[in-house]
Formats: C-alpha cells, structure tokens, sequence
C-alpha cells in the first residue's frame, strides 16, 4: 500500500520567545497508509488540533515536512492545499458560508481546488447530484436547496459540511473533532454518516475525538498523541479487540505527561 | 420644490454609485473600507484635471475608474500582505489620498464651469439640466445593477461572497481569500471614484475636502434602502441600494428646506446611520419585553 500522508518530525511553538512560549508539537512523526481511517486522541493541549492544522496549512510549521501524495506540500498555502483536503471543523458555523444557501455552498464545494473563473457559479444541471448526495443523509434537506445555510441545525450543518468535504474526493478527510459540539444523539448520528461516507468512498481519513468510546469503535487506526508526540499507534485486529479499560492502562502504563480529560474517561 | 426633488434624485442616482461601493465591501465583504473617502475624491481629481486640460470626459472619468481601483488595490495590499488590519488599512489609504488628491489636482479644488463634461455631452443630445443626469443615472445604475448581479453568480463572485461570509470555510474549499478581498476592494474604489467623477462634473467643482463623510453617507444609504426596499432575493437587494441612495438625497433636500443648517447635516446623519445600526438591537430587546409579558400573562392566567 501506498503512503498517503507523511508528517516528517514536525515542530511547532506557540509565541517563541515570550513567556506565553508553547512548544506543542516536538518532532512529530506520523504516516497514513491509502485507505487508513485513523482516530486520534489525547488530552488537551496534546496537540491534535495542531497537527491537523499544520496538515491542513491553517498553521506553519517551525521544522519539518508534510508530505501528500508523495508531493511535499509544507511550503504550500492552506487554499493551495485544499485541492487534496477535506475538511469538517469542531464549530459547525465553519465549515459552511452562513448567509449562502445549501446548493451554493455545495456548488462552492464542487469546484474546491480548481480554478474559478466568470462561469456561471451555480448551474442547474448539478443540482440534481446535490438533491442525490443530500438524501444519503436522511435529514429532508434535499426539499431544502435554496434554504440559507444559518437556519440549519448544528447536526444538519455538520452532515452537509461532510457532503461538501468529500463531494470532490479528497486524498485526506481530516475531521477536527467534529461532533464534539453536538448533542449525544446528533452526534452518533453524524458519525454514523461519517463512517458510511468513509467506507463508500474508501478515503483516508484522519478524525480527532475526546472520545475514547468513539475512537475505539471508528476507523481501522487509533493513534494517541501526549505532549506534541505519538505514544501509541494501534492497528488492525489490536485495534478491533481494543477496550476502553486496555487503553487507559495503556496511557498510565506509558506515562502520559497531560492528565485525561474528565471528558474523554467518561467516553 | 418639484425642482429640489428632481435634483435630489439626480444626485441621489450619482451617489448610488458610490453606495453600490460601500456596499461591496461592508456587506459582501464585512469590511468597512474608509479608503472610500479618499477615492471618490480621487475620482473628482483625476476627472477634473484632465476636463480642464483639454481630455475627453469620458476618457477623463474612465482613468478616474481605474485610478479608484488602484487605490482599492493599495487598501488590500496593506490588508492581506501586510496584515494590517482592514480598517486601519483604509484609514491610512485615506489619508495618503489626501495628500495625493492635492497633487493631482495641483490645488485645494478645480472649477469645472464652462469646461465640457459627460453632461453637457449628454445635453447636446437635447436632454437638459437635471433630466440629463437622471437619464444618465438610471442608465449607469442599470447596468452597475445588471453587471453585479451576473457577477455574483458567477464562479468568481460567489468566491467572493463566501470569503465575506466565511474566511476559514472560503480557503478550505482553496478559495484565495487574499486576492478576493483585493479585487473586491478595487472593484468597490472603482464605483466610487466613478461617482466622484460624476458628482464633480455635476456640481461643476472638485475640492479635496467633498469627501469628508462621504463613507457614513454610503452606510446610511445601504441601511436605509434594505430597511425600506429589501425583502426578497440578490437583484431586489441591488436595487434596493440604488433606491436607498435617492432616499437618502431626498431626505437631506428635505430637511434643508425644513431650514436645517446645512453644516449639521453631518451630525444628522451620523445621528441617522447610528438609530439604523441600533434598530436591531432595540427591536430584539422589544420582542423580549413582548415576549416576557406574554408569559407572564399565560402564567397568571394558567393559575387563575
């Protein structure tokens, strides 16, 4: 199997030189396999956040490389990368444009990466693939094309949010702990959405959680960052037999420097 | 007084290209631009000059245009490439044109009667005096309206709209927010100096001082015309601008001829741009009291 991602010990302080200094991500390593659906964990201020931020170019890095695709794209610009990247953020008013309706974010969606130019913008002939996407979700919203994206749900926003993600196939689905802001129920179910979405499309995919359950359940990969590094990476049938008691030995045994949130040991 | 209002129309129509301005970067963009006050100065400047020395009107308001639009350019490479932020940006855009605006000119301000300008072209053609402009007016509004409307829904436009909208969401979908802001910035100066351009040959002066405020005039217009004309899709929206910028002028013709002195208009309409920016607020907390006393009266009348 090929590489997909390859993050090349990256490094990353916060605010070098003051004393608000934060070295948050030491010489950082990680490669992602074509087809791995990897769920990251760590407690706050391990660093998940930034290195899906140095991945997705939102932040620089200090040192380092990031490689997708076997193209180095460190040097590249967050709008630059995004031809290759999809993405769903924690806050669901970030992923999609307020004031725009559904099928116009989509249409944004559609044309991610390419050049824009004085085409028409929203043309009716695609509208039907938007209607088709939209009722994978079973929420109602193809009925709902011209409704302004703001008067969605949280949840309604996060699962367009992943339609707009992988509508134009991305090398990597990278989501920043994504139902973290949504009730209990909405939350399963967008994962459930994220899981069909992922193995239908067989994307490699990067999620963050809090959630030690959610990580256990999703993905074929779970890897652990504590204090800007991985401390464990788990694969395949380890990774199927994974219980939430076994994980947490293993972060004690490990010696993890950051204390778990309360949020994630109730996971 | 029919005479006053056509001429508030006929300067309302040449403000709303200004207000178009405005509007392209404090609602599409959510950017107040100051740089506006500087450009439709500009705009005066540069059409004036070349009147009075021997250009072609529409030539000479066409090099306004793009003059305008470098001065945009200018707002947005302070903003994007060196992260100043975007008020400050056309502050200090602003104030440099001041200095500009005199040298283009080569003094404090240009008469432009007896000199040849778009309207008394237009008046050659037999439409006299303010008809003329009106004419003008609506037919330069007409197509501003028409061009912006396709513009927007284009590829490119709706780039736009989402960088205004959403930042974070316009790069993730590789969107150069940087580059959009500039463009629109330059398009925004460009109708702006253009009614600068307009408004000095109108007026037949341009002074270095006719744009002080002239950014406050833009917003009141926006608000005013959204309040009382928009209620529905983009192209309502477009026309709605050009409608709230000939309010606007009536309102002030109106209040001159009330008797206010005309160097309190200033204060009037700062004092009018800022109970339009509050309404929100206020009627939020209206519906709240509203709101409140309705339960209150459920609940009494649940335990009755």
């Amino acid at each position: 199997m090929s590489k997909i991602l390859e993050i090349r010990n990256i490094e990353k302080t916060f605010n070098a030189g003051t004393v608000n200094e934060n070295y948050v991500l030491k010489n950082l390593s990680l490669d992602l396999e074509d087809g791995d659906y990897v769920t990251v964990i760590g407690g706050n201020g391990a660093g998940k956040s930034t290195m899906l931020n140095a991945i997705s170019g939102s932040i620089s890095v200090d040192s380092g490389h990031i490689i997708i695709d076997g193209e180095d794209v460190t040097k590249l610009k967050e709008y630059q990368r995004a031809k290759y990247l999809g993405r769903v953020f924690q806050d669901p008013r970030m992923g999609t444009a307020t004031n725009m309706s559904i099928s116009e974010n989509m249409a944004l969606a559609n044309r991610r990466g390419k050049s824009r130019g004085l085409k028409w913008g929203l043309p009716k002939n695609e509208e039907k693939e938007y209607k088709e996407l939209l009722s994978i979700l079973d929420l109602g919203l193809e009925n709902r094309l011209d409704a302004k994206m703001g008067l969605l749900s949280g949840g309604q926003r996060q699962a367009v949010t992943l339609l707009m993600a992988t509508m134009q196939r991305p090398k990597i689905l990278l989501l920043d702990e994504h139902t973290a802001a949504l009730d209990p129920k909405t939350a399963a179910k967008v994962l459930e959405i994220t899981d069909r979405i992922v193995t239908q499309n067989k994307l490699t995919t990067v999620m963050i959680t809090h959630n030690m359950r959610d990580a256990i359940k999703h993905g074929n990969r779970l890897v652990m960052l504590d204090s800007g590094r991985v401390i464990l990476d788990i694969k395949g049938e380890e990774k199927q037999n994974l219980t939430v008691e076994q994980l947490l030995k293993k972060f004690e045994h490990l010696g993890g420097e950051s204390t778990l949130s309360d949020r994630m040991l109730l996971g | 007084m029919i005479n006053i209002m056509i001429g508030a129309v006929s300067l309302g129509l040449l403000w709303a290209i200004m207000t178009m301005g405005v509007f392209l970067t404090y609602r599409i963009l959510d950017m107040p631009d100051m740089s506006a006050e500087g450009s439709i100065v500009m705009g005066a400047a540069i059409a004036a000059k070349l009147i009075t020395s021997g250009v072609n009107p529409v030539l000479a308001t066409a090099v306004a245009v793009a003059g305008g639009m470098v001065a945009g350019v200018v707002t947005g490479l302070l903003n994007t490439k060196l992260k100043i932020p975007s008020l400050l940006a056309g502050i200090l855009t602003m104030i440099a044109l001041y200095s500009i605006n005199i040298r283009i000119m080569g003094k404090a301000n240009i008469t432009l009667l007896r000199e040849k300008t778009v309207f008394t072209m237009v008046e050659a053609i037999g439409l006299k005096g303010n008809v003329g402009v009106m004419v003008c007016g609506i037919i330069i509004n007409a197509a501003i309206v028409a061009l912006l409307y396709w513009f927007f829904g284009t590829e490119l436009g709706c780039a736009i709209r989402a960088t205004g909208d959403n930042r974070k969401m316009a790069r993730a979908q590789g969107i150069n927010t940087d580059n959009m802001k500039i463009f629109n910035l330059a398009l925004s100066n460009g109708f702006i100096a253009l009614s600068g351009a307009l408004i000095a040959q109108y007026q037949s002066y341009a002074d270095v001082s006719m744009g002080t405020g002239s950014i406050v005039i833009g917003l009141a217009s926006v608000i005013i015309g959204e309040v009382l004309f928009y209620h529905g899709n983009f192209l309502n929206r477009l026309v709605s601008i050009v409608l709230g910028a000939v309010v606007y002028r009536i309102i002030i013709a109106l209040v001159i001829e009330m008797g206010m002195n005309p160097t309190d208009l200033k204060l009037f309409t700062a004092i009018t741009v800022a109970i339009c920016l509050a309404l929100p607020m206020f009627k939020g907390r209206f519906n709240t009291v509203k709101h409140t006393a309705k339960v209150t009266h459920k609940a009494k009348e649940g335990n009755e």
